[in-house]
This record gives structure tokens, sequence and C-alpha cells, in this order.
């Protein structure tokens, strides 16, 4: 630690900090532009200028190491000059378009000119004008309005792994640009929009939609994979305008993936907005009380044994212990929420969540990626890894990779093989890899769904614990055994129990007529073409797709921002969200549905409220007594889950997602996914037009 | 003044064979590893000794700065890295060593590597310097193939490679660690210190960055000893310097010369003159275009060294310094360097790359006069908010000028104004219109 | 390239690649920055494809594919390359006439008559303003800052050439010569030893070893 004085205030910073923050211990704010917690120091905005008592001139204090006994000044006539000069160089050229700009009310220039800019302006030469530059469907720019501060260039580079943009030229004429027209191929690229401190860089499908303070707020979870990032829907009326990252170092830090942020113009298109009946091979707009008598009806004399559910993959928790406790009550034990058809051992918790925690990456120190594209899975997730492989700096975190992946991890990995034999090799020793991850204190193994949706991934699963076992990744000290979950339902569904139970039938076992009846909780992701012709189908959910054509009854559910929802993440960490809109037309909250459908088959649930049905949730499964945070812990019981390691196939790993931009039904119906999916995924169909 | 047995560029014209025999007969590389022998610390001590002072422009003494350099490897390697990047308008000395003496730098360069325990020595030539990097580079061949350099260079015991990196036209590579930047392949953008080069420099490695001449010097100063060089000059501006004059005199040249000798004799001796006569002089800027303008008057006392300029509110500098005679439109030759200075801000930090541009758009609305009276004094503001709030100096730089011609010739740039007033019908400012190119408008169009 | 089309419209030629002669320059500059270090070539690597280009096409220029092969070879994103490319000012981005005429006008030359040589110039060419090229793609016009030998001001740079000392005559003198096909000895245009006084030296004067 030093001992600093910042204005006559002394503090103990940690060594090594910069002026910045030991300013910022002292609880003096420091204006700045340029600077960002989570990106590497460039010090050219010259905002954070500070006096160093005997430095010959003013410091940028955001880069400037702080050294025993140092005084710092923030508060001088010359700091506040230096500032003010700043500010005033850097309106000389920036429009005052703040009317018309999207970032007004929420602009760092801005605020900052409040504190810091002068009344009127000196300048009379001719103002810059910068040509805007295409970065693809989602990132608007205005470049007229930058200052050049290359936040958006080092996130790019640093955070994203995209090296894509950059400043040319140089002076005044210096311009910030990927210089070929192409779309910026960062599936985090919408954090430019946050990251940018002017309205240079905006959201695109967002522009001149709303300005900040007219915006209701409200804490949500990202349910568009399993990382549980942290969000803030933002509303006015009835309508989500746009969904922006909330702060969690443990989770998702300051990042949002482009689905999670972009995806919601989606609850807009194809809603199912009232409850549907087929009647002679057509749907008809019925009552919720028509509804209901027809599937009771349809019920009526029905054993347990042919009632099925399948719960999908944005279910909350509530309404999967809902519909698990319905199912139980009319007698059923087929109920599945593994619609890809992935296999577990749930005996343990360590067997399915990602143990070492998101935060956890950055104290591994190698790491074998199984069957997983963690770019595509899990975005933020993989920011993370990226984070670690370039704070090791060169081999400072090795990287294997089994399973060739789609799209460049962003981080240099070895590709050890294409399938699941490479991990017999590597247990066999000898395997170069295999030597990284003993030497490793703190090796870290992530199974992704390529290995567990196969015939074999009980003995993928085996194979990998027990080589994390034999490379001291699972320990009384450390858990290094990570299973990367794509679902954000997965992880609360197996944590209820929403598997068959004894002699009840999986996904695939009530296909083909395995049952006479199935209840689809918002679950699309699976063939329904595979369903029974004679199936009775229930589809309860939020959007037209591809199970609600396949209905004979529909449903109307709320999606993820139209009820307040539990959801548990790839790590296991419990986090609720709430409600921000109302439900559109008849469309109601989930577990309410059931809840109502259950006292017209006479089995009437046990709760009558949100809050009981959470009461009943602690009590199916303790882990959902605590909610946001999470237990660390090594691992001291060292057996495996279920499973031959020796009895894995031959077939390399596929890829779980082939196109990002498409993977549920809401994304399905968002025009901006939709046009992300045609410049990204399939280029080939726009340069053909 | 200094005599020719002085002198430590005895080609500086090329008048002799610039080759290895020739430099050979100038003494050059006689019995190198003898010098080596001496050690490291011996040889940094008789460079401190000596008194030498960075050629460049900044006047850091050079033996301390070799002293900065670790003592022991901690397993990264040395590097020498030579600042031949000489760009500074007025500024055309390194050139001379570089195609007329090249030997001499190469055999410095062994010798200063050899005392910072640098195995390999990078020179940063500034790209428009094809063909004196091309004789460079015939020196550092015949060196390598007489085994002057490489392994066990000059049967030292050392091993010395030494390599040319060519700059591409970026005035800031000048500054070392924008220089630094540029020769690990990225732009020339200065980075921020500390960390100082001296412990992460190049591919961060501890390294010291010298201006060519600073290196060159010193094989003759350890030959001769630093008593010689110390003799020479005045105290705490001690040696000879390469110096050169351009602009109106009646024969611009570069020479080598004492520290300390009157500007004005310089000028009379090496320049041959201002043209028309002293009584014809307006200003000198006695060390490239960063230091500001001094008036006759002051020229007529000032002596040419580091702290007499210093005391002067100016500076040596490069010591190219650039004459003027009373023809001399004195505020279009300073605007002339605010549109040098815009043209190679590096765009970094936002005082000099929004300030240059400003300072420059209102310098040439300035020659013209099409300006308020109070925007001098805006102006003046301008160069003080820029001047001092960058990463580096070239902020410093591009305000100093301007400063030092407010200083001396305010009223020039007051009657301008009030001329353009009654030509133009006075009034209020005139706003530069659209479209109006920002190059200063060439007469002769 | 057509003649006609103007020439800040850049058609960017589909491939690039390293001919013989460029790939024996190019191992001999990897050779002198450590292995891992490689990003080092960028600047030396784009002076050979501009070289390469001006061999083979007689237009000294950087096309983007350049920079691209550039950024493979050196294991960097082309970004990097795009952004070094710009920012040095001698890397022509865009094509130039054969002969690139790059004459100083910073306070040095532009006291002892830059004016005239850039009149010079244009008059010789036809050229109208800095930045263009003349009707026959012989000669492009570039105003460069000072050039270091203001010595020998005012300075007109042709390719890697400096012709020093000059005039608006000695100007237009050159450019025909280099329209002819000739290519003048480079250096002082008038009676003068390198950056020694004209009329003669007035320091190093006894010196046996001297030639000429």
């Amino acid at each position: 630690m030093v001992k600093v004085t910042v204005d006559g205030i002394q503090v103990e910073v940690p060594n090594g900090s910069s002026a910045l923050q030991a300013c910022e211990a002292a609880g003096k704010e420091i204006p700045r532009f340029c600077f960002h917690e989570r990106l590497s120091v460039a010090g050219n905005c010259r905002m954070c200028l500070v006096q160093v008592v005997r430095a010959p001139k003013p410091v940028a204090s955001c880069g400037f190491p702080v050294a025993e006994g140092m005084e710092i000044l923030t508060d001088t006539e010359i700091v506040r000059k230096a500032r003010r000069a700043v500010m005033e160089f850097l309106l000389i050229n920036h429009p005052l378009d703040c009317p018309i700009c999207d970032q007004g009310g929420e602009c760092d220039l801005q605020d900052q000119a409040f504190g810091y800019g002068a009344d009127h302006s000196r300048y009379r030469e001719a103002k810059r004008a910068v040509t805007d530059k295409y970065l693809g469907p989602l990132v608007k720019t205005v470049m007229t309005r930058c200052i050049q501060c290359t936040r958006c260039v080092r996130f790019a580079t640093e955070i994203a792994g995209v090296p894509e943009l950059g400043a040319v030229s140089r002076g005044e004429n210096m311009e910030i640009t990927n210089y070929v027209e192409k779309a910026l191929t960062s599936e985090l690229s919408g954090n430019l929009i946050d990251i940018c401190p002017v309205g240079a860089l905006t959201s695109k499908p967002y522009a001149f939609t709303a300005r900040p303070w007219e915006l209701k707020k409200t804490d949500s979870i990202d349910v568009f994979d399993a990382v549980g990032t942290n969000t803030s829907l933002q509303v006015r009326g009835s309508a989500v305008l746009r969904i922006v990252p909330r702060v969690n170092d443990e989770v998702n830090e300051e990042w949002l993936a482009d689905k999670g942020r972009f995806a919601m113009d989606g609850l807009k298109h194809r809603r199912l907005d009232r409850p549907w009946v087929r009647v002679h091979g057509k749907l008809q707009p019925v009552s919720w009380q028509d509804a209901f008598v027809a599937i009771g009806r349809r019920l009526d004399g029905v054993p347990g044994e042919r009632i099925g559910a399948i719960a999908g993959d944005l279910c909350d928790a509530e309404s999967m212990l809902a519909l698990k406790d319905l199912m139980t009550a009319l007698g059923s034990s087929n109920i599945d929420c593994r619609q890809d058809g992935a296999q577990y051992d749930v005996s343990r918790r360590e067997f399915y969540t990602f143990g070492s925690g998101i935060a956890g990456i950055e104290d591994a120190d190698a790491l074998l990626i199984v069957g997983s594209v963690p770019r595509q899975e899990a975005p933020v997730l993989n920011a993370r890894i990226r984070k670690r492989f370039i704070a090791g700096g060169r081999g400072g975190f090795p990287i294997g990779m089994i399973g060739a992946p789609n799209a460049d991890p962003t981080y240099r990995a070895e590709i050890l093989g294409d399938g699941p034999a490479v991990l017999a090799e590597l247990r066999q020793g000898g395997h170069p890899f295999a030597d990284v991850l003993k030497a490793a204190k703190r090796p870290m193994i992530i199974v992704g769904h390529g290995a567990l949706v196969r015939e074999d991934a009980r003995a993928i699963l085996a194979a990998c614990w027990a080589l994390a076992t034999e490379v001291g990744a699972v320990g009384p000290e450390w858990n290094g055994f990570n299973v990367l979950h794509t679902a954000a339902s997965r992880v609360a569904g197996l944590d209820l129990g929403l598997l068959p139970g004894p002699g009840g039938r999986s996904v695939a076992g009530m296909m083909s007529g395995g049952v006479d009846v199935l209840w689809l909780l918002g679950a699309d992701e699976f063939h329904t073409a595979q369903i029974g012709a004679q199936t009775f189908v229930i589809y309860q959910g939020h959007h037209g797709d591809a199970a609600a054509a396949r209905a004979d009854v529909i449903l109307p559910g709320a999606s993820f921002a139209e009820k307040s929802g539990t959801y548990v993440n790839t790590e296991g960490r419990v986090q609720r969200s709430f409600r921000a809109v109302m439900p559109p037309g008849d469309a109601r909250e989930d577990w309410r549905i059931l809840r109502a459908f259950s006292e017209v088959v006479g089995k009437t649930l046990p709760y009558d409220t949100l809050e009981a049905l959470r009461d009943r949730l602690a009590a199916a499964n303790p882990v959902f007594r605590v909610i946001g945070g999470r237990d660390v812990s090594g691992i001291s019981d060292l057996a495996g889950p279920a499973g031959d390691p020796g009895a894995v196939s031959p077939a390399p790993f596929q890829p779980v997602i082939d196109d990002y931009y498409q993977t549920n039904p809401i994304c399905r119906a968002s025009p901006t996914m939709g046009e992300c999916s045609r410049i990204y995924v399939h280029p080939q169909t726009v340069a053909a037009e | 003044m200094l005599q020719d047995k002085d002198r430590i560029f005895t080609n500086l014209y090329g008048q002799q064979d610039w080759r290895l025999a020739g430099a050979r007969q100038r003494g050059d590389w006689a019995d190198t590893a003898a010098i080596l022998a001496r050690g490291r610390d011996a040889i940094i001590n008789e460079m401190k000794a000596s008194g030498l002072r960075g050629r460049g422009g900044a006047g850091f003494p050079t033996g301390v700065k070799w002293s900065f350099m670790p003592k022991n490897s901690d397993g990264r390697p040395h590097y020498l890295v030579i600042n031949g990047d000489e760009s500074e308008p007025g500024t055309c000395k390194d050139r001379e060593i570089l195609r007329h003496e090249p030997h001499k730098l190469v055999e410095s360069a062994l010798i200063a590597s050899f005392a910072m325990g640098a195995h390999a020595a990078y020179i940063y030539i500034r790209g428009e310097f094809f063909n004196e990097a091309r004789h460079l580079q015939i020196a550092i061949d015949e060196a390598y193939a007489a085994g002057l350099i490489g392994k066990n260079a000059a049967g030292s015991g050392w091993d010395f490679d030494f390599y040319i990196h060519r700059g591409a036209g970026a005035y800031i590579c000048g500054e070392e660690t924008a220089l630094l930047e540029s020769l690990e392949g990225k732009k020339g953008q200065p980075r921020m210190k500390p960390p100082f080069p001296a412990a992460m420099g190049l591919y961060g490695c501890p390294t010291t960055v010298n201006n060519v001449e600073s290196i060159s010097v010193a094989s003759t100063i350890l030959r001769r000893g630093a008593t010689w060089f110390s003799s020479l000059g005045r105290p705490n501006n001690a040696g000879t310097k390469l110096m050169a004059i351009s602009g109106h005199v009646n024969t611009p040249c570069v020479f080598e010369e004492e520290l300390g000798v009157p500007l004005k004799d310089i000028i009379e001796k090496h320049g041959g003159g201002v043209r028309g006569g002293w009584d014809n002089l307006l200003a000198v800027i006695p060390g490239g275009c960063s230091v500001p303008v001094l008036p006759k008057a002051i020229c007529e006392t000032v002596l040419m060294d580091y702290d007499s300029l210093r005391a002067e509110r100016s500076g040596l500098g490069t010591a190219c310094m650039i004459v003027m005679d009373k023809s001399t439109d004195i505020v279009r030759a300073i605007a002339r360097f605010s549109q040098f200075f815009k043209h190679e801000s590096c765009g970094q930090c936002t005082p000099c790359r929004e300030g240059t541009g400003w300072m420059m758009r209102v310098m040439q609305r300035m020659v013209e006069g099409r300006a308020e009276l109070e925007e001098i004094d805006m102006l003046e503001q301008v160069t003080r908010q820029v001047e001092g709030h960058t990463i580096c100096a070239l902020g410093d730089a591009a305000a100093w000028p301007i400063q030092g011609l407010i200083r001396h010739f305010r009223p020039v740039m007051e009657d301008r104004i009030q001329a353009y007033k009654a030509a133009h019908g006075g009034g209020r400012i005139t706003q530069v219109p659209q479209g109006v190119p920002v190059g200063i408008p060439v007469a002769a169009e | 390239m057509s003649a006609h089309s103007p020439i800040d419209q850049i058609e960017q030629p589909a491939s690039f690649a390293f001919d013989e002669e460029s790939e024996a320059e190019i191992a001999t500059i990897l050779a002198k920055y450590p292995a891992e270090r490689k990003a080092s070539g960028t600047l030396p690597l784009l002076y050979v494809a501009q070289k390469q280009m001006g061999r083979l096409t007689g237009s000294a220029w950087v096309p983007r594919v350049a920079m691209d092969e550039i950024a493979r070879r050196l294991e960097v994103a082309p970004i990097r390359v795009y952004e070094v490319a710009t920012f040095y000012l001698m890397f022509n981005t865009k094509p130039i006439g054969r002969y690139h005429l790059q004459v100083c006008t910073t306070t040095s030359c532009w006291l002892r008559g830059s004016d005239d040589v850039v009149a010079a110039c244009k008059k010789a060419t036809g050229i109208g303003a800095f930045g263009q090229s003349s009707a026959d793609g012989l000669f492009t016009l570039t105003e460069v800052e000072c050039l270091g030998a203001c010595s020998n001001a005012p300075i007109l740079q042709v390719d890697d050439d400096f012709y020093e000392d000059l005039d608006g005559p000695r100007t237009v003198e050159l450019i025909e010569a280099l329209r002819r096909g000739e290519r003048p000895t480079p250096g002082p245009t008038i009676d003068r030893m390198g950056s020694a006084p004209a009329g003669g030296r007035k320091t190093l004067t006894d010196s046996p070893a001297d030639q000429g």
C-alpha cells in the first residue's frame, strides 16, 4: 500500500494504483472521457489532469502511477483552467446538435460541459465534419460528434477481440473507422454504444426513439443465453424501447451480448395475445374459459402416463415449477426441460453447473474447452475468457479446444482434436496439453452442449470429470469443472427436477405418439414435426413460432419482460427479474395460467400469489433461498458422474449454434435479429440481392 | 571560434572518402577494442565528465542518460536506439553525419551500446533521407565485412548488431517514445511516461534513445578525452556542436562550431553575413522552429549555447538557425510553422489535436490581418491552453513560436489588423467563409 | 486506371502478391527484428509494396489488398496496417504519377524562394493544385513539410532524391529533364559542395586527402 495525499486528505491505495484511483479513494470525482476502468489507459483526452506537487506540469491522473508521499491537488486554479481548456478544445469541433442527438441526457460531454464549459464560444473558424462510417445493422455512427477518445477502438481490440476498429490518419484528421465498409463481426458490438462517451456511436434500431428521461427502468435478466447478464429494461408506455446492461462484476461486468440488447423488437411481433383452439383443423380465437374447457375435455379419461410436458429455454423457474406440479397432480412423470436432448447427471449440482464461476475464470491458469463455442453460446462469458487470456500475456493462459469452433474464439486456442477420443489421450498422459493442465495450479475444463447433446454424453461427462480430477481441476480448494449451458431456463429446470420421473418419458419419448396430450411451455427448439399426429398439443407461450403452429390449443403467456421471474444461470446463480410491461392483450403470466387451469381440472395448485409460489420454490430446492449470490467452494467428494468414460464415440463434436441471431422465438420475430442473421450468417444472400 | 584541429566531423561536406578506408584515415575505428576494454563504467564516467549534453534539442546530459540503464540485465535485452528522424524545420545537421561520417556513427554506436549493455542498436532515420540511409547501410555492411561489428565486434569480445529502420514521413517520430512505437510497427503516438524507456522502451526492454550527433561524437570524445571536450565551449555548455544556418544569409551552410560563440559572429563567419548587411536583420530562430524567435536586438549579443539562449526565453534546440531579414513577413513565417505543427500533430491528445488546427487558422487570418485586435490575446491564451497539457512536447513546440511572435512582434500583428480594417471598411470580425482552402495562399499563384 | 478517372476515386486492384524481388527484401527486413516482433516490419513492408507497385505499374502506391497481405505476413490485424499506412504520409494510399514532386514550403525553404519552385512545378506540369497529378499521369505534386536540408533550400524531392538550391528556371529544367526520361544527379543545382558554403569552404580547408 502507498500513502498519498489528495487535497489534504490522506488515503492508502495499493501499489501501482493511478493518481485517478487515489483521487477516487479520497472521494474526489475526476472528469474523464478516454479513461474507462475496463480498458487499457490511453491518456489522450487530457480531461483528468491534476496537479502533482513538484511535477513541472499537470499530469493525466488516469495513467500516472502513485508514489509514497505523493501530494495530489485536484481543485486548484491550474487544474480548473486545464480542464476548461480541454473542454473548450473538445467543443470547438463538436457539433452542437444535442437536440437531435440520441446521447442527449446521458452524454459525458454534455454533463462535463456543465461543469467546465464556457458560456460562449471563442472559435470563429469553420467546424470539422467527418464522414459517417458503416459498422453494421446495430451501431449507428455520427462521426462528426467523435472526440477521438479511442474507447471504441480499445473495446473492439481488447474486450471483444475483434480488432476491426482503428484511428486512421493523424492530427485533426484522425478518424475512427473500420476502413473497409463492413459490419463489425462481434456479438458484443452493442457495448460500443455504452462505451462511447458522446453521441458518435449510438444504437441504430433505437435511433430517435426516446429520450432517456422518458424511460422507466426495470431490472431484468438476459434470457437469451445462460450467462444471466443483468439488464435494465427501459420502457415508455407499453413498449420496451431498449435494454442495457447493469453492472455485475460477478457475472457480466458491464457488458451485454447483442442478442440480449437488440432482440427486444421481437416482443412486438408475432405475439400470441389471445387463446386459440383448433376446430376442424383451423385455429379459432376463443376465451380463456373455452380454451381451458377444451383442454379439460381432452384430458378427461387420459391416464397420467399418456400426458407429457416440455419446458422451453426462456422459462422462468416459477412457471416451470407450476408446470411440474400440475403434471404431478395429473399423475404424469413425463416432463422434460431438455428440448435439445442433452444428458446430465443431476445427482450433484457440480455435475451440471459452471463450477469455477464466471469471475473465477480470472483465477484459472489453463483452460480446456470440450464441445463448446463460448463465443456464440455465451458471448459475455467468452469476453471473460479473453480477459483472462490477455491478462496472461504470451502463453500465460494456455487454452485447448476439443471440437473445431465455427467462429474465431477471439483468443489463441489450440485445437486438440475434433472428438471425445482426445479426452482419452489427455488422460493417458504424454499428450502435451495434459502436461499443461497438470502443471497449472487452477486448470479449468468447460464442457459444452456440443458434448452433452450426443448419445455418448454421459461417457464424455464422466471422462471430463475423470480428467478434471487427474489434472487437479477439482479439489478442496478449487472447482474448475464447468458445464456451459445455452438455455436460460436449463439450470433452474434441472434444479427443480423437470426431468422424467421413474418410468417417465423424455422429450424423445414423448414424440411419435409417446403421449396423447403434450403441454409445451414455450418449447419451440425441437423438431415439432416429430410429435405424433394424434397427439393433442397445448402450446403455452408468447410467440407464434414453430410449436404454436402445431398446437391444438394456444394459451398466450408472458415474455420475460412481462413477468417477474427467477432464473438460474449456468453458474447456478439464482437471479430475479421484474415485470417491465404488461403482457399484450389477453396474455397472462405463465404460472397464473397453470394455476388457473389446475382449478378447472380440480387439481388446484397450492399457491395464489407469486410469493407463495416462491416459498414453494425454496422448499422444492434450497438453492432458491439465496438470490444473486453464489457459493464458491471447492469439491471434497471427487466421485464422478455416472457414465463409462471409455464409451465415447469417434464422431466429431458439432457446434450447437449455427445462427447466433436466431436461437429462440423472440429472436426469430425480431426484425433486427433477422437483419443481423442476413448480414452476418448468410452474407451470400445479401450479396446476391 | 573553433579551429580545424578541434573539429570532430572532419568530413562534414563529403570532401573526402566517406567509406571505411577514408574513415580509417581520419582516425575512426583505430583500436576500438581498446576503448571498450576500459569497461562500461569508465566509458560512462568519461562521457559524464565531458559535459556532453544531448544534441537533439533537449540538452539532457548524455552520460547521465546512459547511466540510467540497468547495470545488470534481468533477462530482457537492452537496446540503443538512435534518433535520426531529423525533421525539425530549419534542422539539417544529422543528415551530414549520415551521409558523410557514417563510420563515426557506427563506431560510436558500438561503444555506446557496449556501455549500456546492449547487443543491438537500431537507428531510426526519417524516410525522406533515402540516400543518406543508403550511405549508412553501405558503412554498416563494410563494418560487418571488416569484423568491426557483428560477433566479437572489432575484436572486443562484444557482440553487436546494428540495424537501420526507416521512418515514413512523421515529425512526431522524433519524440523518443513515438519513435519506439514506430519502430514497433505502430503509429507514431508518444507514450505516457512513466515508464521511461530506460525501464520499458523498445519491445518493453530497457532502452536509451540518443540523437545521431550525441552518439557520433562519443568515439572522438573517448579518444581525445573528456578534458579536451569540456575545454571547448563554456561551463555547462561544453564542446563543439554541429550547427546550420538557413534563410536570409549570404552563404547558408552546415558547420561545426564551439558552443558559447556569439550568434552574430556565427552569422558573419559561417553565413557570410545577413543578406543586405547586419542592419537588414529582422530576427533569428536559433535552433529549429519550436524555439521562440529572437529579434535583432537580442541577436546582437546573445551567445549560441543552451543557457544563454534559455536566458533569453528561447533555446539552443538543434542549433540550426533560421535567419530572416527585413523583407520577411514575420507573421507569415511563424504561421507556416503553425501549419507545420497542425500537419504533424499525431492527433492523440485533445489540446494538440484541436489546438494546433485552431492556432493555425487564427494565424492564417493574422497573416492577412483579417482578425480583431483582441484575438491576439485570445491566440496567446490558446497557446497557453495547449502548452503543458499534452503527453509529449509537440503541443509546447506548437505554442512557443506563436508566443515568441506575440512577445516580440505584436505591433506588426496589430498594424496588419488595422491595415486590413482600413482597406476593408473596418467593422466587426470577418469570419472565415466556408470552403476557403486552409493552406497558406501561395503568392505566386 | 484510365487517364480520365479522377485520382481520388480509388480503384483498388483485386489482389496483391509480393514478387520475387520484394520477397528477397522482405527476408532481409524481417531478419532485423526479433521473431516475435514481426510487427516492426510494418513500415518497411509498406515501402516494399509501394516500391513494387511503382516498379510494376509505374505508380508507387499501396493498395488496400497490399495492406491486407502485409497484415497476414506480420500476423497483425489489417486495421493496424491501415492505421499505419494512413498515419505516415510517405505512403501513398492512392495512385500517383510516375514522378512524385514533393516540394518543401516550410519556412526555411519559403524564405529562399519555395514559392517560385511551386509555381515552376505547376507551370512545367500543368498541375493546378497540391495533391493533383498532371494530365499525362507523369507527375504528382505534393506539398511537404521540412525535408531536413534547410541549408540547401529551397528543395524539391523527386521520388527519393533531393534537388537543392533551386530557383524557378532550374526547377523547370529539372522537370523537363525528367519528362525526357533523364534523372539528373541529385544534390545542389548550383556550384556547391554538399552543405558547405557556396563559393568555398570556410572550415576544414587544409586537408590533403580532399577530393576534387
